[in-house]
């Protein structure tokens, strides 16, 4: 019986593949972009001033509402803040990425990667929260400089306009630190991942062929390791762009996309406008990765 | 500095341990101006390490290594006049056949006339016109190693390694390089040195052969020195097959107990009442194996029913039903004193 049932799968591969693909396209097709496309929808409806009830016509009324200086500002704070933290996460990530992948012993290696993992095992806004404390004004941060005699420095450092702020859980300059720290794992990994797969004898064949090793890292290792540069760089901007605990929770009180749109949606009660929000977002991510696969970061793939 | 009469390479008890595994030990070598020079050995024998050594990605734990007279062993690779071409080509995957050719004058800053110039002549010589644009992804494993040969040879480099390149190759396209490869050898005039572990590949190509073992040099000689005249039973085994044969009937044939080695193929197979010339040596036996092959026969002969001894011949008359009836016969084997040898150890 159970030998005439898999001769019937085995002779009809087709069949096999549909039972085991539509529960996931399923999934993919209906909760996943169907949401998306409601989130479209909802964009494009607008809500009525006096009632507060949302009107289900077409409008572009919505979208209109981003644009105002209040929401401009919003969307200009938000996506300098996601390219900064972008920035100084590869800048960090990658030598770490390097050292993993060309030059730790293996078991070195499986302890790093833990390392470099372990805070995802923990909590989000617990770590959140941890922050705050470490960066507060009596905190260990602060406790730390003055350890070095180094608070004038952070003194100065607050007293700056725009950025700075009465401590550093109350500044831009605290936020930025706890973005770069939150996403720091997703743009390790993949740096990692992208590294691992050049060879070593293309790195040895550089050196070969008379490359010093700065002419190796800019000729071979870095257009090798972009598609990883790029697939981490995709993680750390997309999810500053949206996140809402970080700003909640430190810096002042200036908006970010994702706490406006929080804010919208719940105590503002106004989903198309918080919908229009979102597509921000989206369409920034769309540009990013077509200027992405304009510069050839997918060539390699 | 560098000293045109002096050897293009030269070891001096060379070592390099990693931790307790003596992967190349005590090696004194030296290898000439415009050699084709193989290393030949198994696996785990310290060919490649040696090979490591000259390119300059290992370096030697004692012991120095010189380059035309100029001493290297501390010199990073890209200080070092030695091109490599690798096991697995290592091929810059995200450049096209001519940048990757033209990678060597490109981080040397050599202008891009110059470069373009050049490349057409590389391609040329490896037969790849036309090819500049493609990346490597679109080449065979044959058109992929030419293009790896072209990227070492365009910088003209004093000496050329070549680390089993042709590995991963076909039957057929490996014949067909290892004549290409010699014969560009002889056109650019460069030493080359190469590592195998095919002692056939070895013997077709080399000047001179370097018999690896255990990260010591078993024996160095002529292809047909190696071959006729093993050294060690350890070469007159990897190189082709041998009968070693030692102890009593040792002492029956050539007076001491001393092993000697005996190719397969230079045993005479007789009928058992052959009265053998005067320079020949004999052994009775009894045919206890046929294996037909072809071109070839095999027979494995049981002397004195303890020795047994592969002789080859070739089916010039016999053919397979003639072959395969002799099993169990009486034979009488007989070869040329010369043709065997005594081995040292």
């Amino acid at each position: 019986m159970l030998n005439r049932i898999s001769t019937y799968f085995y002779q009809r591969p087709k069949l096999v593949l549909a039972i085991f693909l539509t529960p996931p396209l399923l999934y993919m097709v209906v909760v996943y972009l169907g949401s998306l496309f409601s989130l479209l929808i909802n964009s494009f409806f607008a809500i009525d001033d006096f009632t507060g009830m949302v009107i289900r016509e077409f409008t572009l009324k919505t979208y209109l509402q981003i644009f105002t200086p209040a929401n401009r500002e919003i969307f200009m704070r938000t996506a300098t803040m996601a390219f900064l933290v972008t920035i100084v996460d590869a800048l960090i990530a990658f030598p770490l990425a390097y050292y993993i992948a060309k030059f730790a012993s293996p078991k070195l290696k499986t302890w790093l990667l833990i390392a470099v993992t372990i805070p995802l095992w923990s909590s989000y806004l617990v770590r959140v929260y941890a922050w705050k404390l470490i960066l507060a004004k009596e905190g260990i941060l602060s406790w730390f400089i003055n350890l070095f005699h180094l608070t004038g420095a952070l003194d100065w450092l607050l007293s700056l306009p725009g950025i700075g702020g009465s401590s550093l859980s109350l500044s831009p300059i605290g936020m930025f630190i706890v973005f770069v720290y939150i996403w720091l794992p997703y743009m390790i990994i993949p740096i990692q991942t992208a590294l691992e797969r050049v060879p070593g004898s293309l790195l040895e064949a550089s050196s070969d062929l008379g490359a010093k090793p700065s002419q190796t890292f800019r000729t071979v290792i870095l257009p090798l390791a972009f598609p990883g540069v790029v697939a981490g760089s995709i993680f750390t901007f997309s999810l500053t762009l949206g996140d809402f605990i970080v700003p909640l929770t430190l810096g002042n009180s200036k908006f970010f996309i994702g706490q406006a749109v929080y804010s919208y949606q719940g105590t503002g009660g106004n989903i198309p406008l918080a919908a229009a929000m979102t597509m921000g977002p989206v369409v920034i991510m769309v540009v990013y990765l077509l200027i992405a696969r304009r510069l050839g970061a997918f060539d390699a793939l | 500095m560098n000293n045109p009469s002096a050897p293009a390479i030269r070891f001096e008890k060379v070592s390099r341990h990693f931790g307790d595994v003596k992967a190349v030990d005590q090696v004194d070598l030296e290898i000439g101006d415009g050699e084709f020079f193989s290393m030949l050995g198994p696996s785990g024998s310290g060919k490649t390490t040696c090979l490591r050594m000259i390119a300059g990605f290992d370096r030697p734990t004692s012991g120095s290594i010189h380059l035309y007279g100029k001493e290297v062993s501390s010199l990073p690779p890209y200080d070092r006049d030695v091109n490599t071409v690798f096991q697995d080509y290592a091929l810059f995957p995200h450049m096209n056949v001519g940048d990757n050719i033209a990678y060597g004058l490109m981080v040397k800053k050599v202008a891009k006339e110059e470069r373009q110039k050049r490349v057409d002549e590389m391609l040329e010589l490896v037969q790849l016109s036309g090819f500049a644009g493609r990346k490597p992804s679109q080449l065979s494993g044959g058109q992929r190693q030419r293009v790896a040969l072209a990227r070492a040879l365009i910088n003209h480099p004093k000496v050329l390694l070549l680390d089993e390149p042709l590995g991963a190759l076909d039957l057929k396209l490996r014949q067909q390089m290892q004549i290409e490869l010699k014969s560009i050898q002889k056109r650019v005039g460069i030493t080359f040195i190469f590592v195998t572990h095919d002692q056939e590949e070895a013997i077709t190509m080399s000047d001179r052969i370097a018999v690896f073992s255990q990260g010591r040099i078993e024996q160095i000689g002529s292809p047909s020195d190696i071959y006729e005249r093993p050294a060690s039973a350890f070469v007159a085994g990897f190189v082709g097959t041998s009968n070693l044969v030692s102890g009593e009937v040792a002492k029956r044939i050539i007076g001491s107990d001393q092993t000697f080695s005996i190719r397969p193929e230079k045993i005479r197979l007789g009928s058992a009442n052959d009265k053998p010339a005067a320079d020949m040596l004999s052994l009775d036996g009894i045919i206890r194996d046929v294996v037909y092959l072809g071109l070839y026969t095999r027979y494995l002969v049981e002397v004195d029913g303890s020795v047994d001894l592969v002789v080859i011949e070739q089916n010039l008359k016999t053919t397979s039903m003639d072959v395969l009836s002799a099993k169990g016969q009486k034979v009488r084997l007989s070869w040329h004193k010369d043709h065997m040898s005594r081995l040292g150890g």
